[in-house]
C-alpha cells in the first residue's frame, strides 16, 4: 500500500442503505423460500413457504415502485448509464492487479459510486433480471386469474433460472464487497453511508460529468 | 449519541420491526384463524332446517291395518295410495338394472352387458344370486311386484323370511301353530307401518354389501359410515352432521341422483345458488366452486383438483376393501369340498366357489382425470388380451373443462375371457347350473352367456382387469384433508401419474436448473480461487 491518507465521504443516503438491505433481506428470503417451494428442501413447510414468498414478492413489487420513483426524481438513475470507458482497466485490476495491491483504478465518489463494471452488473440486474423477475413471477401468482399467456411449466422455469442467477449475483457480489480499502470498508460504508477512500485519487470529470449539480 | 444518529436509528428499527410484523399477516392467512371459509358458511346454510316431516302416520293408514300374507298384497296397499309410485319406479335403473331404462337397450347395466370384475355378471336377472339386491319381492326380478318396503321400511324387519315361515306354517292346524302365525302377523302388521324416506341402511344394504359383503366393492361405502364416527364421514358421520344417503341423492320420480354406469352423476357443477332444484350431488352444489377463504391459494385448484382429492385421504379407514379378485384359482377342494379360507381383518382370502382376494385398509387412492363419466368394458366388446383390461376407467383429460383429478379405488384381479372372440365372459355362478353348483368354469360360462345371447367359442382363459371405483364419500375433517406436500414434492408425489400439468415443488426444468446451479457452481470456485489468490498474494502487500 501506498502512504497515501484515507478520508471518508458520505457515499449514501439514508433512504439507499435502507432500500439496499431490505431488497438484500427481501431477496434472501425470496430465495430461501422460492427454492423451497421449487422442491430443492424442506425448511418451513410448503404451505409456509408459498404464504411467505407471496407475501414478500407482493412486498416486493411496491418497494420497487418507490426505488424507481426515488432513482428518477433525484436523478441517481444517470449512475446505472453504462460506459466502457475505464471497463477494461477496471477488469484487468480485478484479474490482475489487485494481487499486486494495486490501487483501484476508480474510486468512488459521491456522483460517481459505481465503477465502470458495476454499471453494467447492477443496470443488467435493475433493467432485466430483476423486471423478468418481477413480471414472471407476477403471472405466476396470478396465473389462475388471468388469461394463461405462457404455460406454468415455462413461467416457473425461467423464475427459477433467474433467481439462480440473482444467487449467483449474490455470491459474487458478497465476494466483491471484501475488496475494498479494508475488508469490510465496503460493508460499513452501506450501513453508516460513509466509506473510506484514498485522499488523493482523482475523479476524472466524465465520471461525475452526469450527476455534477450544476 | 447525537440526535441526528438517534433519530436515524429509530427510523431504521421502525422500519425493520414493521418488515418483519408484517410477516405475521402472511401466517395469519392460514386457516386456523380467521373467518369462516365461504364453502362452510354456504353449505351451513344450505342444511339449516333440515328436519323432514310427514302430514301422515302410517300406523293409522287403514290399508295397511290388516292380516297380510304376502309381500304383493303390501305393494297392493301402498300402491291404492300411492298411485304412480310403481309405474314410476319401473322406470329407475333401481328395477330395470339397464342404464338406460328401456328394456330393448341392454348396453350397460347389470341385467345388460355390463360386467365388473367381481361376481363378473347379473345374467340379464337370470342369477337368481344377484336378485337379492333387486327391489322386488321374492328374487322375481322385473317380472315380479315392487317391494317398496326394500327403501321404505325403517323396522330392519325380515318380510320375506316372515312370509315364508306364514307359508310354511299355514297348512298346520295345531293351535300352538296357529299362534306363531297369530305372532307374526303382528309383528308384520307392526313393522309394515314404519314408513321412511331411505335410511342409511336401506341404501346400504345393497350399496354396502354390493360384490357379496361389507366393502367387498367401494371403498369408501361400507356399514361403518352409518356409525358414530365424524372423523371417518363430516356429512354421515351420526356425531357429525348425521346426513342420510338422500341429503345428497335427491329424487325425481323415483330417480336417484348419482352416476350410473357411463352417466356422469351430473353434466355441470353447479351450485343451488346457480340453480336450486340441481340435484345435491356435487360438492358444489352446496360449498360453491371456490369453497376456501379469500385469499387461499387452494381456491386456485378447484379449476383442476377436485375435492375428494385432498379431502378424503385415504378410503376404507374403518372396514377394510376388497382389493384383489382372482377367479383362476377358484374351484380347489379340501376333502372333495369347497372351503373358505380366512386371512387378515377376519375376510375371506380364499374361496372355493370365487377364488383369491385380498383386502386392504387406510388404502391411498389411485389418481386419474375424470369429467364423471366412465367407460365400461361389456362382454359384447373386443379386448386385447395381452393388456390388462379396463373394464371400468375414468374419462376425461386436462382439456376437457369438466374434468378434475379424482381419486379412484382400482379393484384388480383375473376373470374369464373367451380366446377365440376376444370378449370377456359372463359365468353363472348360482342356482343347479351355475359355478357355485357345478365348479365346471366352462359350463358356467355356456350357461352364463347364454342368458345374454352372447355367444361362446368355447374356449376361455383368464385376462387381468382393473374396475374404477370413484372415491367421493368418506370425506374428512378439515384438519385431515391432505397437505400440500402430498403432491407438491419431487419423490412419491400422490399425482406423480398426473403427467400434464407442471406442479411447484413436483417438476423442474432440468436445463434450466442446471445451468442456473452450474453458473453458482462456478462463481463460488471463482471467488474461492480469487479469494485464495489475494490471500497468498498478500494483495500485494510486501512482508
Amino acid at each position: 500500500m501506498t502512504d497515501k491518507n484515507t478520508i471518508k465521504i458520505y457515499l449514501y443516503t439514508r433512504y439507499e442503505r435502507l432500500w439496499h438491505w431490505l431488497q438484500a433481506l427481501m431477496i434472501i428470503c425470496l430465495i430461501v423460500t422460492g427454492l423451497e417451494i421449487h422442491g430443492t428442501y424442506t425448511l418451513l413447510g410448503f404451505q409456509t413457504a408459498v404464504s411467505v414468498h407471496d407475501f414478500v414478492g407482493l412486498s416486493w413489487l411496491i418497494m420497487f415502485a418507490f426505488f424507481v420513483f426515488w432513482l428518477f426524481t433525484t436523478g441517481e438513475w444517470k449512475q446505472y448509464i453504462p460506459t466502457t470507458k475505464k471497463l477494461f482497466s477496471v477488469v484487468l485490476f480485478y484479474a490482475w492487479g489487485i494481487f499486486q495491491g494495486k490501487p483501484h483504478p476508480i474510486e468512488k465518489t459521491k456522483g460517481a459510486k459505481h465503477n465502470p463494471l458495476q454499471r453494467l452488473a447492477y443496470l443488467g440486474i435493475s433493467a432485466m433480471l430483476l423486471p423478468v423477475q418481477m413480471a414472471t413471477g407476477l403471472l405466476y401468482y396470478l396465473y389462475n386469474d388471468i388469461p394463461q399467456i405462457l404455460p406454468l411449466s415455462v413461467l416457473a422455469g425461467i423464475h427459477t433460472l433467474v433467481a439462480l442467477f440473482l444467487l449467483n449475483f449474490l455470491v459474487i457480489h458478497l465476494y466483491m464487497t471484501t475488496t475494498g480499502h479494508s475488508l469490510f470498508s465496503h460493508i460499513a460504508g452501506m450501513i453508516t453511508g460513509w466509506e473510506e477512500i484514498q485522499e488523493t485519487t482523482k475523479i476524472a470529470d466524465w465520471e461525475t460529468g452526469a450527476t455534477k449539480k450544476k | 449519541m447525537k440526535p441526528r444518529y438517534f433519530l436515524k436509528y429509530c427510523l431504521t428499527i421502525i422500519a425493520v420491526t414493521a418488515f418483519f410484523c408484517s410477516f405475521q399477516a402472511a401466517f395469519a392467512s392460514t386457516p386456523e384463524n380467521s373467518e369462516e371459509a365461504l364453502g362452510r358458511k354456504l353449505a351451513k346454510q344450505a342444511v339449516k332446517g333440515s328436519k323432514r316431516w310427514s302430514t301422515i302416520d302410517h300406523a293409522k293408514i287403514a290399508v295397511l291395518n290388516k292380516e297380510f300374507t304376502s309381500g304383493e298384497q303390501i305393494t297392493q296397499a301402498c300402491i291404492s295410495c300411492h298411485s304412480e309410485a310403481a309405474t314410476q319406479f319401473h322406470k329407475t335403473i333401481h328395477w330395470t338394472w339397464l342404464a338406460s331404462g328401456d328394456k330393448k337397450d341392454i348396453r350397460y347395466g347389470k341385467a345388460g352387458y355390463s360386467v365388473n370384475n367381481f361376481c363378473i355378471s347379473g345374467n340379464a336377472m337370470e342369477d337368481r344370486g344377484c336378485l337379492k339386491c333387486h327391489t322386488s319381492w321374492d328374487k322375481k326380478g322385473v317380472k315380479g311386484e315392487v317391494n317398496c318396503l326394500k327403501c321404505h321400511n325403517s323396522s330392519g324387519f325380515n318380510f320375506i323370511e316372515a312370509f315364508g315361515d306364514i307359508k310354511a306354517f299355514s297348512e298346520d292346524d295345531d293351535p300352538d301353530t296357529k299362534e306363531i302365525i297369530k305372532d307374526i302377523q303382528q309383528e308384520i302388521k307392526d313393522a309394515v307401518t314404519k314408513v321412511t324416506f331411505p335410511t342409511r341402511k336401506n341404501c346400504g344394504e345393497c350399496h354396502f354389501k354390493g360384490g357379496g359383503g361389507d366393502g367387498v366393492k367401494h371403498g369408501e361405502l361400507d356399514t361403518s359410515i352409518t356409525k358414530r364416527n365424524r372423523m371417518l364421514d363430516v356429512h354421515m358421520g351420526t356425531d357429525g352432521k348425521n346426513f342420510s344417503c338422500t341429503r345428497c341423492h335427491t329424487t325425481t320420480d323415483h330417480h336417484i341422483a348419482g352416476r350410473i354406469y357411463t352417466n356422469p352423476a351430473v353434466e355441470t357443477r353447479k351450485s343451488l345458488i346457480e340453480d336450486d332444484l340441481a340435484p345435491k350431488i356435487t360438492c358444489v352444489s352446496c360449498h360453491s366452486a371456490e369453497p376456501h377463504k379469500n385469499d387461499s391459494k387452494m381456491n386456485d385448484h378447484t379449476d383442476v383438483v377436485s375435492c375428494q382429492a385432498c379431502h378424503i385421504p385415504k378410503y376404507a379407514r374403518v372396514n377394510p376393501t376388497k382389493m384383489w379378485w382372482d377367479w383362476t384359482k377358484a374351484g380347489k377342494m379340501k376333502d372333495g369340498k369347497p372351503y373358505v379360507e380366512k386371512g387378515p381383518f377376519g375376510k375371506p382370502v380364499y374361496k372355493s366357489i370365487k377364488g383369491e382376494f385380498r383386502w386392504e385398509k387406510n388404502v391411498v387412492p389411485e389418481y386419474f382425470w375424470s369429467n364423471g363419466s366412465q367407460t365400461s368394458t361389456t362382454i359384447n366388446d373386443v379386448i386385447d388380451p395381452a393388456q390388462i383390461v379396463k373394464v371400468s376407467h375414468p374419462v376425461g383429460d386436462k382439456t376437457d373443462p369438466e374434468a378434475r383429478i379424482f381419486p379412484f379405488k382400482l379393484h384388480r384381479g383375473k376373470q374369464p375371457y373367451d380366446k377365440v372372440h376376444k370378449k370377456l365372459l359372463a359365468p353363472l355362478l348360482s342356482g343347479k347350473n351355475g359355478y357355485w353348483t357345478t365348479f365346471d368354469m366352462n359350463d358356467a360360462i355356456e350357461h352364463g352367456n347364454k342368458t345374454l345371447g352372447i355367444p361362446y367359442s368355447g374356449e376361455f382363459d383368464y385376462v387381468e382387469t382393473t374396475y374404477a371405483f370413484p372415491i367421493t364419500h368418506m370425506v374428512a375433517p378439515r384438519e385431515n384433508a391432505l397437505n400440500c406436500t402430498q403432491c407438491h414434492i419431487r419423490e412419491n408425489s400422490r399425482l406423480a401419474s398426473i403427467t400434464e400439468l407442471y406442479m411447484p415443488g413436483r417438476d423442474k426444468s432440468n436445463l434450466f436448473d442446471t445451468i442456473g446451479w452450474l453458473s453458482i457452481f462456478g462463481a463460488c470456485v471463482g471467488v474461492l480461487l480469487h479469494g485464495l489468490g489475494r490471500f497468498f498474494m498478500r494483495n500485494g502487500k510486501e512482508d
